[in-house]
């Protein structure tokens, strides 16, 4: 009996498999976006300035290649939910140079993200949830203390959330920016523009490019059983 | 015969004054750390309290005073010491001032100190930065609060029998109008400094190139799509904008109310006259407060010019509500229907910022029936003298005398 069902679950896997396809497609960014700042406050602290030779770093509120393609854009599908966030690898923010990095990520709900401290000093987490579950679930780590070397710190959020802000008031230019998707139908455009959402079921769906400045645009989509393309296009304001 | 009421007033003790004066100056001090620690965004720096990162808030370590945290510790000290010279000043207007009105004063002042430590910790461990406005604003009254318990303690309040300040209602309430406009003006600068967004309006005359900004959605999704702060990274919204706009409406009304202010207290005091030159004072710490508030949003908020703005802001406030301390304390003439009733003493107290009175019964009798021109003001025939370091009271009558009230 066991057997049985063992192989109606891998039949019925194979076949989603089979009829799913990707949703391929290109974020692009047309005009001249906003000049990034160099984060001048960074060479004020002893132990973070050292880390960078008098050079503050600047930052990348927009990353934007030569001929516009746009990073940093979160795609996802709305409306989907059945996250698989349980069983997903831990997603890592780290803060290193006196900077989170990465300062976009995406994690699903029920994943682990785990954040690091691998600064000679100390960092506090102060996460912003605007989802009262999210607040609740991650109560005791709020605002969290992380010293140098200090354990890792892990994190579960239960609410589809965007951008999320991580913040460390210690060094109050530290930002990272976290968004919760409840479904694994998601992915956050490379430095090329780029993106692939795997294994999407056939349907239609409204899918969505949300960035944190220049907010979010949408479109219509069928996914049939060969990938399915969308471009994105989001113009200076 | 001249009356005194000995439990009235109580004798001038320098220490308890110089003591009352350090707790209003390190209040000062401490209003200028808090402001650094918002203009800073380090509020949350560190993420206990009482504690401090699990030490002892006294035992932490100066070598992790690092950051925000610099900022936030050093706040948090800092409250202590004004939380232990408030507590010990009570105690000593407690136990050495007769006066109810300013034992009262002192307990208010411990109960407020005590209130705004909770409110600051429970800013922290609710992670409620909305809480930080109350903080903010009611820093802003325990800082008047000090203040009223350093000139009440002083040698000139207890010895203004000579030159007793006054002012006609009119000019008294205007006064009062205007200081209310400040402190409505300070808890709108409380509420934006809360934000943790930053400016919300980057551009002074104008506020986004415009007399008045556009406020609708795409404007707004604009703003901040061309937003690029290192710190304070809140996207701001319409309503925040809006806020800001009204503050600067508010600095032009209370401009133009202190100016009055100062103008009429001119015109119907004398250039001379000490609540002119308060008003005078107060007038050029309103312009000095504008230019720094023109300066914040130039400078793009930097935190020391806007701390500037919060201290500044505080002297303001302070200012207007002592002016009006030292005036409501005694009306600048009493009709003389007041003059000759039981108890009018009482009714004259009530109307001079507490000042403590009693039945003519508990008077004691304790000099001659010269007229005060000595102890007490001058004045026509028929005016009213109310001579508070002596509680003398009564009504000069023609050949100068005066008819003191039994």
């Amino acid at each position: 009996m066991n057997k049985i069902l063992l192989l109606l679950a891998v039949g019925a896997g194979a076949g989603q498999w089979a009829s799913a396809a990707d949703i391929i497609g290109t974020v692009t960014y047309k005009g001249t976006p906003p000049p990034e700042k160099e984060i001048t406050p960074i060479l004020n602290d002893p132990t973070c300035a050292a880390m960078y030779d008098g050079k503050a770093p600047t930052t990348h509120f927009y990353r934007v290649g030569a001929n516009g393609e746009f990073g940093d854009v979160i795609v996802s599908l709305k409306g989907v939910t059945g996250s698989t966030g349980a069983s997903a690898p831990a997603a890592l923010l780290d803060q290193k140079g006196c900077l989170y990095t990465p300062t976009i990520l995406v994690v699903q709900t029920g994943q682990k993200l785990i954040v690091k401290n691998s600064d000679p000093v100390l960092h506090n987490v102060h996460l912003n949830p605007t989802a009262p579950e999210n607040e609740k679930a991650n109560d005791a780590l709020i605002n969290a203390a992380q010293m140098p070397n200090g354990a890792d710190l892990t994190y579960t959020f239960v609410k589809p959330e965007k951008f999320m802000k991580f913040q460390c008031d210690v060094h109050p230019w530290m930002f990272a920016w976290v968004t919760i998707e409840d479904s694994p139908y998601y992915c956050l455009s490379g430095v090329d523009g780029k993106f692939v959402i795997k294994n999407v079921p056939p349907g239609k769906y409204t899918i969505e490019a949300a960035h944190r400045k220049a907010g979010a645009v949408t479109q219509e989509v069928e996914v049939k059983d060969t990938d399915a393309t969308v471009n994105f296009t989001f113009e200076a304001k | 015969m001249v009356y005194m009421n000995k439990k009235s007033h109580g004798n001038y003790n320098p220490g308890m004054h110089y003591f009352a004066l350090l707790t209003a100056i390190v209040t000062f001090l401490l209003l200028g750390l808090g402001g650094l620690v918002t203009s800073h965004e380090a509020g949350m720096s560190v993420p206990d309290w009482p504690n401090t990162y699990g030490y002892n808030l006294f035992l932490f370590p100066i070598g992790k005073w690092v950051g925000g945290v610099f900022y936030e510790h050093t706040h948090r000290l800092l409250a202590s010491a004004v939380g232990l010279l408030t507590v010990a000043l009570a105690v000593w207007l407690w136990l050495r001032d007769p006066r109810r009105w300013m034992r009262r004063l002192g307990a208010a002042a411990v109960v407020l100190v005590i209130a705004q430590g909770v409110l600051g910790g429970l800013r922290v461990r609710w992670h409620m930065d909305n809480l930080g406005i109350f903080h903010g604003t009611a820093a802003q009254l325990f800082f008047i609060l000090v203040c009223a318990l350093a000139l009440g303690t002083s040698r000139w309040w207890l010895a203004t029998g000579e030159k007793w300040p006054e002012a006609p209602a009119g000019l008294r309430w205007l006064v009062l109008g205007a200081t209310v406009l400040i402190f409505g003006q300070l808890i709108l600068g409380a509420t934006m400094r809360h934000q943790h967004a930053g400016l919300a309006i980057r551009d002074f005359p104008l506020a986004y190139g415009q007399l008045w900004p556009d406020t609708s959605r795409e404007a707004v999704a604009k703003y901040n799509a061309d937003r690029m702060e290192i710190v304070s990274e809140n996207p701001i919204t319409a309503g925040q904008i809006i806020l800001q706009m009204v503050h600067r409406l508010g600095a032009l009304a209370i401009l133009l109310a202190v100016a009055a202010g100062a103008g009429r207290a001119w015109r119907q005091l004398g250039g001379r006259a000490l609540l002119t030159k308060l008003a005078a004072g107060w007038l050029v710490l309103i312009l000095v407060q504008i230019g720094l508030g023109i300066a914040t949003i130039l400078t793009n908020k930097a935190a020391d010019i806007a701390t500037l703005h919060v201290l500044v802001g505080a002297l303001s406030l302070v200012a207007g509500a002592l002016w009006c301390v030292i005036a409501f304390r005694r009306p600048a003439a009493v009709h003389p229907e007041v003059a000759g009733k039981a108890g009018w003493a009482r009714q004259l107290g009530g109307r001079s910022a507490g000042w403590e009175t009693r039945d003519t019964a508990d008077l004691e009798v304790c000099g001659t029936n010269n007229p005060p021109t000595t102890s007490g003001g001058t004045g026509p025939a028929g005016a009213t003298y109310f001579v508070p370091d002596k509680a003398i009271s009564g009504v000069l009558n023609e050949s100068g005398a005066m008819a003191v009230n039994k």
